[in-house]
């Protein structure tokens, strides 16, 4: 099976709030996929309808080849899933915490279990109500990580963890990639993606608005230029790729989509180039530009 | 800033936060000593009948287990023998009172809140024993009032007033010192019920081996029992307040002491640490489930099981009554029999604990909800466990437990009423099937709650209210004058009348098929909806 994950098209409303508004994901068998939105975007509520717990409104979700609102206990066998907010039983232990998930499951492999415990640093004698934020998430990543499964559903795995913590998390995820294992991580953190994950996709409002490969979201991000020319610039402002135009005598400077760089160079060069720099295209800004608009679309909304 | 600073204020929250509750048992508590006063007083009119009544109290041994001895045979002191519970329950009040408004506050994380702001740190403390002592005063005091008032000796009547307040301070003091050693709120109230639990075992054995047995002592190492060999009404020993009030000062200065050393929230008893891997067990959802509900469950059937002795205790004061009475006798066996009398009782006392157990089936049930509105039901329903199984681990215990610490009641009170009357084997089964018959309407509120969880989640609560209704029915239907089809929407009204009457099984069947409805159209709807 190719793809472990498939959305097409889902719709979820909760009232009159539209949570997801046609959400297209696909997530390839064997990779990890980052997932990526503004809070409210809809990302924990896709999971929740993978996971079967909610029920969509429209559109398809498979999982695992199955449907997850059908035959959800099935499936669940053979995923983990993280949730962003870890709430765990007041008497009961971080050990218990995970061996019982890992059962009802339908198993743990104990050595795994162990060796995470010692790599993340966790008592786990300790009760539940007895656990700051970090550790409990890490009693819920532990849980995940230690059961022998296809697919594992992280909704903000890392939120509460310290940065040593994040690294080693991060090298967890990259051992489960080589064992061939799925994930879906959804995160707001863009270095952690960077570093992990080999697609993206980025929602807003409910909506994919980029997916692909970490180099195709390059692709589509901005490089941003100044330059003093021999003559003031002309054409510049008719060509399509380029934002945010300065013009000041003979020096200008803007950004310019990538697929457009030459286009742009060619009508510098034209006038004349004086001296020139440029700063490389980061996915922070695309994934900025991203969340931007969303301020931007509230702020226009009001 | 003193340590006591803010006293003042915390004292308005205490008692803004009570404002309902305190006056309730306040008034409770003081009123029933002139209440048993009046009734003793028109059942045994003169001397001899006191004496004799007297007697037959004395000579019945799970009797002084319960009350402790006979002290004076007279209005006064057989008042001040059967009101001695009062005094345990004071006890209890007053100890839970403490907690709720120290530790409790601490585990919420509400004092640290409270803490930032300009408050002394033994603030909260001192609030709330102030609170709580004042309280136990006024109860002691109207005792005293009212009972001296009807006509008994002032100073028997003052000295009972004393033995409530006394045992109340001592308790409250006591759950102050408690309230410092966990950090758990429940762990401080199990420390304390224990404790309570303790002195009555003590002083339970020690009257029972008799003044001059070989474990008489034990009453004087229980604290109730120094306040119980106060005797009111037999020549008051009034030294026995000097160890009383001796041993509550010492707890609240200790745990002052206490208090001044450790960090809010922290407990003096480490909190234990638990195992690290989970028992072979723990691998299902009903072995989750057990181990969220076994604490409360556990408290629900010992309750039962004391509120069931107590009430068999009660059958035999009506027999009591009847050989008292030649003209109420007469009167029973024209209606029936002297058995009509102790039935009519048992059936009302069990109306009484199966309105009772259904708050325990409410309150189970609600559990359901509460994993699930606390995020703690999401990680389970995201492994192999599907939704049915998962409601049934929880609704399995809002019934079957309902129904075992209904029948540990009935059990409870057919094994005291059997060995008082000396007849176990026909009272047994009789109070067992009386407090049986009470489960079909039990469950109902166990099933119009799941069918609220699973239909309408955000109106599950309104359960409470169905059981409000139910007990306003129950209460005041008959005195009320209400019409029979409102009288008709408490599923206690449709019961056969146990001990005694018959049973059909025609209201049972239809009580039964709209449970299973009820049951299956929750579980039906919760199989549908989303999971939050
Ligand atoms: N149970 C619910 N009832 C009502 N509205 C909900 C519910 N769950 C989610 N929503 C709404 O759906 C939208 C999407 O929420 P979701 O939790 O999926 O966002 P998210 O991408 O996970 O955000 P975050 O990054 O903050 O976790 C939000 O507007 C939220 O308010
Ligand atoms: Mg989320």
């Amino acid at each position: 099976m190719a793809e472990a994950i498939h959305i097409e098209g889902l719709v979820k409303s909760f009232g009159r709030t539209r949570a997801l508004d046609g959400l297209d994901l696909t997530v390839r068998t064997g990779e990890v996929h980052g997932f990526l939105g503004p809070n409210g975007a809809g990302k924990s509520t896709t999971i929740r309808i993978l996971l079967g717990l909610l029920r969509s409104d429209g559109g398809s979700a498979r999982l695992l080849g199955g449907d997850p609102w059908r035959d959800p206990t099935e499936l669940h066998r053979r995923l983990a899933y993280v949730p962003g907010d870890v709430t765990l039983w007041p008497n009961l232990t971080g050990g218990e915490v995970i061996d019982l998930l890992g059962r009802l499951r339908g198993g743990l492999n104990q050595k795994r279990k162990k060796a995470l415990l010692e790599r993340f640093d966790l008592d786990p004698r300790k009760k539940g109500r007895t656990y700051s934020k970090g550790n409990r998430q890490k009693v819920a990543l532990i849980a995940a990580l230690a059961s022998e499964v296809e697919l594992l559903l992280l909704d903000e795995p890392t939120a509460g963890l310290d940065p040593l913590m994040e690294a080693v998390f991060n090298e967890c995820i990259t051992e489960e990639l080589h064992d061939g294992r799925t994930v879906l991580l959804s995160s707001h953190i863009l270095s952690e993606v960077e570093t992990l994950c080999d697609r993206v996709t980025i929602i807003r409002k409910g909506r994919a608005v980029e997916s692909g490969t970490l180099d195709e979201l390059r692709h589509l991000t901005r490089t941003s230029i100044s330059a003093e020319l021999a003559a003031p610039p002309n054409g510049l402002s008719a060509l399509d790729g380029v934002h945010a135009l300065m013009v000041d005598g003979n020096r200008v400077h803007f950004e310019v989509d990538t697929s457009e760089l030459d286009a742009a160079l060619k009508q510098l060069t034209s006038a004349g180039v004086r001296s020139l720099t440029s700063r490389p295209p980061t996915l922070e800004e695309l994934f900025l530009r991203h969340y931007q608009d969303e301020l931007n679309g509230e702020e226009a909304a009001r | 800033m003193s340590p006591l600073t803010g006293t003042g204020g915390l004292i308005r929250l205490i008692l803004r936060r009570d404002r309902v509750i305190l006056p309730i048992w306040v008034f409770w508590m003081s009123v029933m000593p002139v209440f048993t006063t009046a009734s003793f007083r028109e059942l045994y009119p003169d001397e001899s009948k006191l004496a004799a009544f007297a007697q037959t109290m004395t000579d019945n041994p799970s009797l002084t287990a319960l009350y402790g001895p006979v002290y004076s045979p007279t209005v006064g002191g057989l008042v001040a023998w059967r009101m001695s519970l009062l005094i345990v329950v004071l006890g209890i009040i007053s100890a839970l009172v403490v907690i709720r408004h120290t530790r409790t506050e601490e585990e919420a994380g509400r004092r640290e809140l409270i803490g930032a702001t300009v408050i002394g740190r033994h603030a909260g403390m001192a609030a709330a024993l102030i609170v709580t002592i004042l309280a136990d005063l006024v109860v002691g005091a109207v005792v005293a009032l009212t009972m001296a008032a009807s006509d008994v000796p002032v100073a028997g009547s003052v000295a009972f007033g004393v033995q409530l307040a006394a045992f109340g301070i001592l308790f409250a003091a006591a759950a102050a010192f408690g309230a410092q050693l966990t950090e758990g709120a429940g762990s401080a109230r199990a420390i304390l019920l224990g404790a309570i639990g303790v002195t009555f075992v003590l002083r339970m054995v020690g009257n029972l081996s008799g003044e001059d047995g070989p474990l008489h002592w034990l009453v004087q190492a229980s604290p109730l029992g120094w306040v119980q060999e106060l005797r009111a009404f037999a020549d008051e020993r009034w030294w026995v307040l000097a160890p009383v009030g001796g041993l509550a000062v010492v707890l609240i200065v200790v745990a002052v002491v206490l208090q001044g050393r450790r960090d809010i929230a922290a407990g003096l008893l480490p909190t234990r640490l638990g195992p690290a891997n989970a028992a072979p067990g723990l691998r299902s959802p009903f072995a989750l489930a057990w181990r969220l509900h076994r604490g409360l469950l556990l408290g629900w059937v010992i309750g039962f099981a004391v509120f069931g002795s107590l009430f068999g205790s009660l059958g035999e004061t009506v027999n009591d009554m009847l050989e008292e009475s030649p003209e109420l006798a007469q009167i029973m066996a024209a209606l029936g029999g002297a058995n009509t009398l102790t039935d009519m009782l048992f059936g009302t006392l069990f109306g009484l604990m199966g309105l009772i157990a259904s708050t325990y089936a409410i309150q189970a049930a609600l559990r359901w909800r509460a994993e699930e509105t606390n995020l703690r039901a999401e990680p389970v329903l995201a492994t192999a466990v599907g939704r049915v199984s998962y409601a049934l681990s929880h609704i399995v215990f809002s019934l079957l437990g309902s129904g075992l610490a209904v029948m540990v009641g009935g059990l409870g009170a057919g094994i005291v009423q059997g060995t008082i009357a000396g007849d176990a084997g026909h009272w047994v089964p009789r109070l067992l099937g009386a407090a049986a018959i009470q489960l079909p309407a039990v469950w109902m509120l166990s099933a119009l709650t799941v069918a609220l969880i699973g239909l309408a989640p955000n109106a599950s609560s309104l359960s409470w209210g169905a059981l409000g209704a139910i007990f306003v029915i129950s209460f005041f239907g008959p005195i009320l004058g209400l019409e029979q089809w409102v009288l008709d929407i408490s599923p206690f009204t449709h019961l056969p009348k146990l001990p005694g009457g018959e049973v059909t099984a025609a209201p049972l069947l239809w009580l039964g098929g709209v449970l299973v409805a009820l049951l299956l159209a929750g579980l039906a709807g919760f199989r549908r909806r989303d999971v939050i």
